[in-house]
């Protein structure tokens, strides 16, 4: 079996030591906020979390292009790994938001554009990983993972317009000044480093996840050659 | 006609052609033999530019595929063991359908004539549906010739046929290699390739074993020949 | 006798070749529909049974159903409309049929538009008589032109979309379930938008509330019709 290579070693090391520094900073560095509380400590993870969400399935999106044009077994792996991380992470950011909404709103739910758009990404990427399961062939299972894949990510900007027209309470932080929209509130600068901080580190643990589980994929692909091999000798 | 160069199509990681060598001269008949599973379908789907190769050249009529994949169509005319017909239509519409999607101005005419030559003429309002299975094939075959195709590939066209529709095809056949045509058909049926054909191949784990004219061998001998070949 | 076409062809007789092709796929769905009837009275039987539902399921009384009839209308449709997807392509994939059509010489494009005209053609046959079945049962007036049109555009991005996902969903073993799976998410603009934009017609509102929702439906049926066709080859071929 390859040994990992050093780049991934080092990476996750720092990764995982970065996110130590970003848990410190949200809970001691960032000041307590002035309506809300220590509650909305939440909120950069959260925040994080549906960036990463999001980054996730652009990279499968255009992981599932670079495949139908390429045909290299490496970007289907690429979009797999991207859709699973993604999958994992959007449900951090709909937990997390139900944990930040409860105190404020009184409710577990909130049927706002944003929270609803990051539901509707879920059920995407489950759907992606259930057409996947439901094929036997591995390049058709490659090639419509990575059709769905496209349409999947074309279509949610649409649906977070349709909703938007639709209704909005969602916090409004960058932007809006408005400080009574409810649950909005302005960033102080050390609130903001610890936001920016929080998104660059949480892009950086998506990296090494994803490589990891490229790798990952990699390897039982060889696994499944040898078996073949073995079997038919 | 139809050239083939260390063509290799693996199914995920599973191999299943090898860098198999094929050659059909124009006007050739070759029957393609082997165990089931060792490719035939598979090579003739890529022929039939149905699928494409993983690596390796193919060549019909001097396009290459899969690039010139659409400009070969029009000269090829497939019979599946499925019939690719539509039960709820009947012979004469299907006809027309597929008339229509080749592009053929006089499909009626075309569409009807096929039908006298499959001898389904009688029955050609009739619901596809109702035919037998026998039926069924003789109409494939009316469809695949309907454009008039230079390559014809058949893949075990006699699944399933009792006696009297083997006959039929038989003759069909027969009529269709004598205009010139060149034919690659895969089968179970050693006998029967060996009396129809101009040449065996014999098709085993990926590549073609073994290749001999029609006239070097006999029934018997043929039987010899794969039984020795698939063998090991 | 020279064989159909050896010598290359000019471009107004591909693109007439093309439309025949297109032509003659949404003929064959047609006909072949209009012989056995099956799917036509699946997808019927099916919608009328939701709408007959809906009103146990929401007691509905006049002021309310003014409101909620968009939505139960939409709702509906789009149920009905997978029946009619999956049965679509299943008649394809079963006999095989779909290779009969991929080794016809023309652009796998024609293919796409021809099934999903006729996804389209079946969808808008349904929708003309629930329409005025929902009308009679619950007395509420919907004959107003703009419909049409909204019911239209809300069926073009769904039959769009949908044909494209259906082609994949019967090519795999889940394939009943696995269609509303994929599509649904994903034609989520189309719905919305389409139930608002029926609700801004059947209420009379003005012209401000309705024309976002037109305009995001168009752009979805752009988007989505442009896309589709582009990654149709991809699903069908091997």
């Amino acid at each position: 079996m390859q040994p990992i290579p050093r780049a991934l070693k080092v990476l996750t090391w720092v990764s995982a030591g970065l996110f130590a520094a970003a848990l410190l900073m949200t809970l001691f560095y960032a000041p307590r906020e002035a309506v809300m509380g220590d509650v909305q400590r939440v909120f950069y993870f959260h925040v994080a979390s549906g960036w990463v969400g999001g980054l996730a399935f652009l990279v499968a999106a255009g992981a599932g292009v670079i495949y139908l044009l390429r045909g290299s077994r490496r970007w289907d792996a690429v979009g797999l790994a991207s859709v699973e991380i993604g999958l994992a992470f959007t449900l951090a950011n709909l937990i997390s938001g139900s944990v930040w909404a409860r105190p404020i709103w009184n409710t577990w739910w909130t049927w706002d554009p944003r929270l609803v758009t990051a539901s509707v990404m879920e059920l995407v990427y489950i759907a992606y990983l259930l057409l996947r399961q439901g094929l036997e062939d591995p390049d058709r299972r490659a090639r419509f993972g990575a059709v769905y894949a496209i349409v999947g990510f074309l279509s949610v900007p649409l649906t977070f317009l349709s909703i938007r027209i639709f209704r909005t309470i969602h916090p409004v932080v960058v932007g809006n000044n408005d400080p009574t929209a409810q649950g909005a509130f302005d960033m102080t600068p050390p609130m903001l480093q610890t936001f920016l901080f929080s998104l660059f580190v949480f892009t950086v643990v998506y990296i090494a996840l994803l490589w990891h589980r490229v790798r990952m994929q990699a390897l039982a692909e060889a696994v499944e050659q040898r078996k073949m091999k073995l079997l038919s000798a | 006609m139809i050239e083939v160069r260390r063509l290799v199509k693996n199914f995920g990681l599973k191999p299943v052609l090898r860098g198999l060598d094929f050659r059909a001269e124009p006007g050739e008949f070759v029957a393609l033999l082997g165990p089931n599973g060792a490719g035939k379908t598979t090579m003739l789907r890529i022929l039939a530019t149905l699928s494409r190769p993983t690596m390796g050249e193919v060549r019909v009529a001097g396009y290459v595929l899969p690039g010139q994949a659409s400009a070969v169509r029009r000269l090829l005319g497939v019979v599946s063991h499925q019939p690719l017909l539509y039960g709820d239509l009947t012979a004469e519409e299907n006809l027309r359908f597929y008339a229509r999607m080749y592009g053929l101005s006089d499909g009626a005419r075309r569409a009807v004539e096929a039908l006298q030559s499959v001898g389904l003429g009688p029955r050609r309002r009739d619901l596809v549906r109702q035919f037998s299975r026998g039926m069924q094939q003789r109409l494939a075959i009316g469809r695949a010739l309907l454009h008039d195709p230079q390559v014809m590939l058949l893949d075990e066209p006699y699944t399933g046929l009792d006696q009297d529709a083997s006959s039929m095809l038989d003759d069909v056949l027969r009529r269709v290699a004598v205009a010139g045509r060149t034919v690659v058909m895969t089968s179970h049926d050693l006998p029967r390739a060996a009396d129809l054909a101009t040449r065996i191949d014999v098709l085993s784990r990926g590549v073609i074993a073994a290749s001999v004219p029609q006239t070097e061998i006999t029934p018997a001998g043929l039987i010899d020949l794969y039984r020795q070949v698939t063998r090991d | 006798m020279t064989s159909g076409g050896v010598l290359p062809l000019t471009t107004g007789e591909r693109a007439r070749g093309y439309l025949r092709a297109v032509g003659a796929v949404v003929w064959k769905d047609l006909a072949a529909e209009l012989r056995s009837r099956e799917l036509l009275s699946a997808m019927l039987v099916f919608a009328l049974l939701v709408i007959l539902i809906f009103n146990f399921a929401l007691e509905l009384d006049l002021a309310t159903r003014q409101t909620v009839t968009s939505g139960v209308l939409w709702v509906t449709f789009a149920f009905a409309g997978t029946l009619g997807l999956n049965r679509s392509m299943a008649v394809e994939r079963d006999r095989g049929c779909l290779d009969g059509l991929l080794l016809a010489p023309v652009d796998r494009s024609a293919l796409y538009f021809g099934k999903s005209i006729g996804n389209l053609a079946f969808m808008l046959i349904v929708e003309a008589i629930v329409l005025p079945a929902y009308s009679i049962l619950y007395n509420v007036n919907l004959f107003r032109p703009g419909l049409v049109v909204v019911v239209m555009l809300g069926s073009i991005g769904y039959a769009a979309v949908g044909t494209l996902l259906a082609s994949m969903a019967v090519q795999a073993r889940t394939r009943d379930v696995l269609l509303p799976i994929l599509l649904f998410p994903v034609v989520l603009p189309v719905l919305i938008s389409a139930v608002k934009a029926t609700n801004a017609v059947l209420l009379g509102l003005e012209a401000a509330e309705l024309w976002p929702w037109l305009n995001l439906l168009i752009a979805y049926d752009v988007i989505f019709t442009a896309v589709a066709f582009m990654l149709f080859d991809f699903v069908v071929e091997e």
